[in-house]
């Protein structure tokens, strides 16, 4: 019942093509965090603002992109706007739907950190001076950023991952989309994706190195 | 001057502040003292408006802090304080925690605002700490930090709000020697504090506080040795 014969050599060959689709999944899931991160700090001002409609905003879109599949936010952000006439590339709805996952779970750190932070730390700021917003981007949220730090390391890899729902909206230049493609010209399913597998786990490896470096040479208190 | 009028402040149902009249002349060190729940910290955060009042006014310099024409933070600019908890900043160094605010609010130049925090902090003593982050200071060294941190912005009048309370016993006495250094320098300074004796040797005028009124204010030779209130024997022989 197993007479599988393993070419590794067919799938190793077609590996700078695969590495050339391991940029490009990270070229997405970096901008994907990059945006996420800043877009997760105007979530986290909506929900500090006071105001009810800011909060709501920022409280749906968590919970949306929490409790709903990343999947399905990727085929919204692709399929779904086009129901209304708008068309992304799959790239970019790729792009759209991880950064809008993102968002979703860093707001939710942000969130937990903010709670870590004792209020009289923004009332210090307060006293000497700075106004509310100075406050919070000078005092409290470089110290909400270091809390979050590991929890958006986890996400940076979550959004290397991520990537590979590409292939539903068609996407055929990242990691994934471009072992799919090579699947179906040679058939070596397995040698092929257990390559990408390796390569998207010594991706997530390095990230998590670099983290952890960074966060050494960055938070020194 | 710092003038406070009939200033009323409920937390609920509980009023902290029954009414308080009192002026603060320029130079003038005035300490607070009273028993806990007496309103004398409540009054500080009042005078520099991280709390509203219920009614009343407090004057600084004729402006009127609860004004809504006010801009609290100039106005703050005026006004240090200090609490009890001295909320340094651990992700800055203690320079760095100096020249926040006179970067970002006054908009010194980086030299400019390095400057005064390194004169600041040579005032208080920590001249050699300058590149530490505050983890590594002591209760004191952090709370003479706060001090600093305040002076940088050059204020005119300085509020100290229990500024020894959360200290060991071992490090009150460096910072009251700073409190006394300010104080000698002609700095006005409003003090809620428990210590007796400092509060005896550097004020010009002492006040207590009892239940959110102040019962009695004087110059502490009179205080302190003729106190007219029953609740204030009390007190100073409760905390003698």
């Amino acid at each position: 019942m197993f007479n599988y014969t393993f070419q590794w050599k067919q799938a190793l060959a077609r590996l700078p093509q695969m590495l050339d689709g391991a940029v490009v999944t990270m070229q997405v899931a970096l901008l994907s965090m990059a945006i996420g991160i800043a877009l997760a700090v105007v979530l986290t001002l909506f929900r500090l603002s006071g105001s009810r409609i800011l909060s709501g905003i920022a409280t749906s879109w968590v919970e949306i992109a929490r409790n709903t599949p990343a999947l399905f936010q990727i085929y919204m952000a692709h399929f779904g706007v086009a129901s209304f006439g708008i068309h992304f590339s799959p790239w970019t709805s790729l792009l759209l739907g991880i950064t809008f996952n993102n968002a979703g779970y860093l707001a939710e750190n942000f969130r937990g950190a903010l709670k870590a932070i004792p209020d009289t730390q923004a009332r210090a700021g307060r006293s000497l001076g700075l106004s509310e917003l100075q406050a919070f981007r000078f005092i409290v949220m470089p110290q909400m950023l270091r809390i979050s730090f590991l929890p958006m390391t986890n996400q940076m890899v979550w959004a290397i991952l991520m990537t590979s729902l590409g292939v539903t909206v068609g996407m055929n230049t990242d990691l994934y989309g471009v072992t799919q493609d090579l699947n179906a010209l040679t058939f070596r399913t397995f040698e092929l994706f257990a390559v990408a597998a390796v390569i998207f786990y010594l991706i997530t490896k390095v990230i998590q190195l670099g983290a952890r470096l960074l966060a050494r040479r960055m938070f020194r208190y | 001057m710092i003038e406070i009028q009939n200033v009323r402040k409920s937390f609920g149902a509980l009023e902290v502040l029954k009414g308080i009249d009192l002026t603060v002349q320029n130079g003038e060190v005035l300490t607070i003292i009273g028993g806990s729940g007496s309103g004398k910290s409540t009054l500080l955060t009042c005078i520099n408006g991280l709390e509203p009042i219920d009614s009343g006014r407090i004057l600084v310099d004729g402006t009127e802090v609860h004004a809504r024409s006010t801009d609290l933070n100039e106005l703050r600019q005026k006004i240090g304080i200090v609490f009890q908890q001295w909320n340094a900043f651990p992700h800055l160094t203690v320079l760095e925690n100096v020249m926040l605010a006179p970067r970002k609010v006054k908009g010194m130049s980086k030299p400019e605002a390095e400057a005064m925090a390194v004169k600041q902090l040579e005032h208080v003593g920590l001249g050699d700490k300058l590149s530490v982050y505050p983890s590594r200071l002591s209760g004191g060294q952090q709370q003479r930090m706060a001090i600093a941190r305040a002076l940088a912005m050059s204020p005119k009048y300085m509020l100290f709000d229990e500024v020894t309370s959360a200290l060991d016993p071992m490090l009150v006495g460096e910072v009251l020697d700073t409190l006394r250094l300010l104080a000698s320098e002609g700095m006005t300074m409003i003090c809620v504090t428990h210590e007796m004796k400092f509060a005896r040797e550097v004020s010009d005028r002492v006040a207590f506080f009892h239940q959110g009124v102040m019962a009695e204010i004087a110059p502490p030779a009179e205080l302190f040795g003729a106190p007219k209130s029953p609740d204030l024997q009390k007190f100073l022989a409760a905390t003698a």
